[in-house]
């Protein structure tokens, strides 16, 4: 017998929905705050002295902020284009049955997953010193592509794992040959799988701050450094006002890779 | 086959980044300073002048200066070290011996800073701002006697947990050596270990250790006292009139940040004119007027604001005793080292 | 890969086209992460050099200094805890946020995983947002609400409920909240992933044999709904453990952890060995915890993400 009425619901649990709404306010308080502030006229962080974009003017006026959002930008789309072909590449490898090395393989890969971001940081920093790779764009670019891969990896690998093999053999009884059928059955199967891995190593790149802080050089401050710095003189509205930016793309790529995610679903099925 | 492609391509990727340095080339200069030392009007009027591009980039202590060198980070032409660190910079070998002192504008240099304890006659380094290392208390919360160090050591209940102190170990190891009357760069382990036990004791009052927002945590009113260089302070004190410099009767601290060129750099001729025009009085003033600590150059006098002449923060009052501490023995820097560590655990 | 080559060498074919493609990802990590663990090991061996970098004399000084401390006196080694304080210390503030972010994570996810399904996208679209959002700019919005000048405080001492600002940043409860906040999506995706899966008829079994409420909690839903308890504590614990931003910003820079205490040997401190040491024994902790939990819940439990 199933009961229906709410006093009888067996999956109620009363003050888990207060819970859930606690939860919400105290993840998104903070960020709420800090944009409603970056609005703020005056400097105070307590009064309210009216509405006024001064402060995103004079973020965009920012010649560090600007030249900081460029590095970053560049260093974000090359390191997840990169993360991601070889992630895809990665996952049509070890697609299928098991194999010896299998689980050593996708051990490796979910590596930088498990590696604390300090420890990576500074083997990174003492790696490259060793090794003589100069630091700069160029090395904050490779120690991106490293923790990228697992990130691209696994909304890549999820989605393969749901293209069944019939697929292709059903390509192959038409007479396509292996290139053909994975060019023009896999291929386009696997395109969203491929397009969310690389927004969330986008996002992962753009967002990173400890490795990046250790492997940075000359010229090549990222954005998160450059807020960073700005936060340790003290907190300004300027700051609130980059922040509340910055909060804005993730929202968007987040929430684009979300329905991504749906449109695959349901493509799936 | 497919596999050894493979191997090429990374191969060939891995090559490509490491070509990727930081950039040089005919008109780049990439300066390495302290946070908010330098106007952007001097870096565009250089940059107008001699048709270079500046890049910055900062540093928040001596120390992490000389960490970022010695971890081989490289790429970076001039940095504006204090004077105990361009003796300890030359002594290991991390600078450029571009001679300044035979730059057109060398003449201008007060003479009094010519032949200075970290770089006899000038052969590295060039002078860029000098000061004070002291602290700030709010009037407003406290309206005691600020002119001793017991305010920091042994605070006030208005002023316990409101203090912030500098991120750097000599400033705050020597602010304990002379309160506690003990003479600098000391390795007396007894006298040592009465400084541990005297920062140990102390840390209780403090809020927080932040060099770069030495200034943002006093306007704020996070802190109501902190330790702050002259310069910083008084452009505190335009945020927020309450604030006021201590010149303590222990005695602090003067220092002298300095122009040099690292070992290495690969835009020395830019910043041979980098440092020529630093020294340009009219330059040097407005650095000055920015900066608000003392310049190292003569015939600023006609660029300078007018407050600066009147200023409590840069025309301290008789009777103030200043001293330069030169860099300690490495066993002395090693004890320092471990005092420090032990007071931020 | 034509129908007409043999079966063997169409098996070796396709490992070596397995290879082929496995191997840039492989090797980008192999050779930039992998070798680099390995570099750390061997520097936290060596001798420090006064003004940083290493000297190349083998030495196990940089793990003795951990356990024991020349006396500034007399040179003479004396057990010490301070470093293992401050790991002791981080250790009991990632276990206190793990365990914070499951009593509010936990309900989280079970009411979201028993919303209609129309809702539930909504609720875990709320979730994941903040989990992607930039944790820098995330603790720098939670340091500019809690501190004593700041509009948490403002609220609280305009509405009279507090007669003196509450310290909240530069404590190591500020810390704590910081961790919390960062980490606390990485806790309730997961149980909610187990519990969407849950099959809900074996609650109404129980509770036709009268179980009341909190006994079908207890008994039959947090044990089912383990794994996904366990994935969000690792993914809780092992970040927090090695925490840098949130004791770095609303610790003050004045009461370390151990990611702090790491970066620093490699910036002021300048003892490179010393913090290689420190990074290695960190490593050894998480790899002993991930290694405890695989072996108590079995293989297929411990998935990271």
């Amino acid at each position: 017998m199933r009961r229906k009425s709410t006093a009888h619901d067996v999956k109620r649990y009363p003050g888990f929905r207060a819970i859930t709404w606690a939860t919400m306010v105290f993840l998104y308080g903070p960020i709420i705050v800090i944009a409603i502030y970056s609005f703020n006229e005056i400097r105070s962080i307590t009064v309210w002295g009216g509405f006024s974009l001064d402060w995103y003017i004079k973020a965009f006026n920012n010649d560090l902020i600007q030249r900081a959002t460029m590095n970053s930008l560049i260093i974000a789309v090359s390191a997840s284009t990169i993360a991601t072909v070889f992630a895809t590449f990665a996952a049509l490898g070890m697609r299928g049955r098991r194999y010896r090395g299998k689980e050593a393989a996708f051990g490796l890969i979910s590596l930088p997953l498990i590696v604390p971001e300090i420890v990576s940081a500074v083997a990174s920093l003492v790696f490259f010193v060793l090794v003589g790779i100069p630091l700069g764009i160029g090395s904050i670019m490779l120690a991106h592509v490293v923790f990228c891969i697992p990130f691209a990896y696994l909304p890549i690998n999820a989605r393969l794992e749901g293209i069944e093999p019939y697929y292709e053999e059903a390509a192959r009884d038409l007479y396509a040959d292996g290139r053909q059928s994975f060019v023009h059955v896999v291929l386009p199967m696997l395109f969203p799988g491929i397009i969310s891995g690389f927004i969330l190593a986008f996002i992962i790149s753009l967002d990173d701050f400890i490795i990046t802080n250790f492997v940075a050089g000359p010229g090549a401050t990222t954005l998160p450094l450059a807020i960073y710095g700005l936060v340790r003189t003290g907190l300004t509205p300027e700051i609130n006002a980059i922040s509340t930016m910055l909060l804005l793309v993730s929202i968007f790529f987040v929430t684009l890779s979300f329905l991504i995610g749906r449109w695959q679903a349901r493509t799936q099925s | 086959m497919y596999f050894r492609r493979s191997l090429f391509a990374a191969a060939l990727f891995a090559g490509a980044l490491t070509l990727g340095g930081p950039a040089w080339a005919e008109g780049k200069l990439n300066i390495y300073n302290w946070f908010d030392y330098l106007p952007q009007e001097l870096i565009d009027k250089f940059s107008k002048e001699h048709g270079v591009e500046v890049t910055m980039d900062t540093y928040d202590s001596n120390e992490a200066l000389l960490a970022r060198l010695k971890a081989g980070v490289t790429g970076y032409d001039v940095g504006v070290p204090g004077d105990y660190m361009v003796a300890i910079l030359i002594k290991e070998g991390l600078l450029e011996k571009v001679q300044p002192n035979k730059l057109e504008n060398y003449k201008h240099i007060d003479p009094k800073f010519v032949d200075v304890y970290f770089d006899k006659g000038r052969e590295y380094s060039v002078p860029y701002q000098w000061g004070t290392t002291g602290f700030m208390v709010d009037t407003a919360t406290y309206g005691g006697d600020i002119d001793t160090l017991k305010v920091i050591f042994e605070p006030p209940a208005e002023l316990s947990g409101k203090i912030n102190m500098l991120k750097d170990v000599n400033d705050v190891i020597n602010m304990g050596l002379r309160y506690l009357g003990h003479s600098r760069c000391n390795n007396n382990p007894e006298q040592l270990k009465e400084v541990n036990a005297l920062l140990q004791g102390a840390k209780k009052h403090w809020l927080s250790f932040n060099s770069d927002g030495a200034k943002e945590v006093l306007v704020s009113g996070d802190a109501a006292a902190g330790m702050i260089w002259n310069g910083f302070g008084m452009r505190a004190r335009a945020e927020k009139g309450t604030l006021k410099y201590s010149y303590p009767k222990e005695g602090m601290t003067a220092w002298m940040d300095n122009l040099v060129v690292f070992k290495g750099a690969q835009n020395v001729e830019n910043a041979k004119k980098f440092m020529n025009f630093m020294m340009e009085p009219e330059n040097a003033a407005t650095l000055t007027n920015f900066a608000r600590y003392t310049a190292g150059v003569m015939g600023t006098e006609p660029f300078l604001d007018d407050e600066l002449k009147t200023a409590y923060e840069v025309n301290p009052p008789e009777g103030v005793s200043m001293e330069f501490v030169p860099p300690c023995e490495d066993d002395v820097i090693r004890l320092y080292d471990r005092i420090w560590t032990n007071l931020l655990k | 890969m034509s129908a007409a080559v043999p079966p063997v060498r169409k098996e070796r074919n396709n490992m070596r086209a397995r290879a082929a493609l496995m191997s840039p990802a492989l090797l980008i990590i192999g050779g930039f992460l992998v070798a680099p663990l390995f570099v750390v090991l061997v520097y936290s061996f060596l001798t420090p050099g006064t003004y940083g970098g290493v000297i190349w004399e083998w030495t196990t000084d940089a793990y003795v200094q951990f356990l024991f401390e020349k006396d500034i006196f007399d040179e003479t080694l004396i057990f010490s805890t301070a470093y293992l304080q401050i790991y002791s210390r981080s250790f009991v503030q990632a276990a206190a946020s793990t365990a914070i972010c499951f009593l509010i994570g936990f309900p989280t996810a079970y009411f979201i995983a028993t919303r209609p399904a129309a809702q539930r996208n909504m609720w875990v679209l709320l979730v994941t947002v903040p989990y992607w959002i930039n944790l820098l700019i995330r603790t720098i919005a939670m340091l500019f609400l809690v501190r004593d000048n700041g509009p948490l405080n403002h609220l609280l001492l305009s509405w009279g409920i507090i007669d003196e600002p509450i310290h909240i940043a530069y404590t190591n409860f500020g810390v704590g909240i910081g961790l919390v906040y960062s980490y606390l999506p990485f806790m309730v995706l997961p149980i909610y992933a187990t519990i969407e899966r849950f099959d809900f008829r074996l609650v109404e079994a129980a509770f036709d044999l009268y179980a009341d409420r909190w006994t079908v909690l207890w008994k039959i839903i947090l044990p089912l709904c383990a794994p996904g308890v366990i994935a969000g504590s690792l993914l809780v614990f092992i970040p927090s453990l090695g925490a840098f931003i949130a004791p770095d910003l609303l610790g003050g820079g004045k009461n370390l952890m151990i990611g702090n205490l790491i970066a620093m040997q490699f910036q002021a401190s300048r003892n490179w060995p010393f913090g290689a040491a420190a990074a290695m024994i960190l490593m050894t902790i998480v790899l002993v915890t991930l290694i405890f939990y695989a072996r108590r819940q079995g293989r297929s439990t411990v998935r990271l993400h």
